[in-house]
């Protein structure tokens, strides 16, 4: 990750945060927007999931991963803490990968 | 107010670990101390620095800054919520807006009184601006100690961490159908794109779909 892209990411969330405040003020956002706002980190935060666990250098591959991706989901859907939910996931994936 | 801060301390807890993580897999993923430290100092928004950092990683900047401006996307609607939290002299409002992630505004909106409510967002947002970076530094700099991240299945903190993030936006079906749309089109797009197009395109499918209803 070079410093422009660390700058750019910094300064294009920075806009995306200040808008409301400074220029909006008191308005609400239209429906279409808001609708896109809420579903579009819902799609991209899924993508990554499936990304995280199940790819390898562009391969789609299944390993221990797998493991701890089962552990994280089970661990929160027990309305575990945020980190027993990491702590699990990756000691699953540990085990899975020892054995 | 004591419920305000005790609510603040306990999500603030839950956060640095997920900072604490981000610091180590930033570290793993070829970041410099200083280079995590900038991005949670300077973009202060945690799911999109963990995918900007993961696809970044993959050989991808452009897609790894596109993508995470795009999960940040639901900030802006955050901050016209957040709007009359951040009031007072134009300063003021500047270092507020850096404050707009999840977790202040949630806190806040929980109170009608709008008093209470700018007390929530402030005690909670800075609160959690200054645990944040701590820990981001802390994980970075733990990372080189920790030696091999797969040993300890670390890798698995990662999408853990989204997974965690993702649970309470499942509540209605129309959520969990873009969800799913959304897994399902980078799956398929994986083999035939480089790494970071198959998770943005994900996002863009999406953005069609709904616009078609």
């Amino acid at each position: 990750m070079s410093w422009t892209a660390i700058l750019v990411l910094a300064a294009g969330t920075y806009a995306l945060k200040v808008a409301g405040p400074l220029l909006l003020a008191d308005r609400p956002l239209p429906a279409a927007v808001s609708h896109l706002t809420e579903h579009l980190p819902v799609a991209l935060l899924a993508a990554l999931i499936v990304v995280n666990v199940a790819v390898t250098d562009e391969h789609l591959v299944l390993d221990a991963r797998l493991a701890g991706f089962v552990a994280a989901v089970v661990a929160v859907r027990m309305r575990s803490s945020f980190l027993v939910v990491v702590v699990v996931a990756c000691a699953a994936t540990a085990l899975a990968r020892a054995l | 107010m004591r419920e305000v801060r005790r609510k603040a301390v306990a999500v603030t807890v839950a956060v640095c670990v997920f900072g604490l993580s981000f610091g180590v897999v930033a570290g793993e993923s070829g970041l410099s101390v200083a280079q995590a430290s900038a991005m949670s100092l300077l973009v202060f928004a945690g799911a999109s620095q963990f995918a900007a950092v993961g696809i970044a990683a993959a050989g991808n900047p452009a897609a790894a800054v596109v993508t995470g401006l795009l999960l940040n996307s639901r900030l802006a609607a955050f901050g016209v919520l957040a709007a009359p939290l951040v009031v007072g002299p134009w300063w003021r409002r500047l270092l507020g807006a850096q404050l707009v992630v999840d977790e202040p505004v949630a806190l806040a909106l929980e109170h009608d009184d709008t008093e209470l409510a700018r007390s929530a967002f402030w005690f909670t947002g800075i609160l959690l601006f200054v645990s944040w970076n701590v820990v981001t530094v802390l994980g970075a700099a733990a990372g080189d100690v920790l030696g091999d991240p797969t040993r300890l299945g670390l890798d698995a903190a990662f999408p853990a961490v989204f997974v965690a993030v993702l649970a309470p936006r499942l509540r209605d079906g129309g959520a969990r159908r873009v969800a799913l749309g959304g897994a399902a089109v980078a799956l398929a797009l994986t083999p035939v794109l480089p790494a970071g197009l198959p998770v943005l395109l994900a996002g863009a499918a999406v953005v069609l779909g709904d616009r078609r209803r």
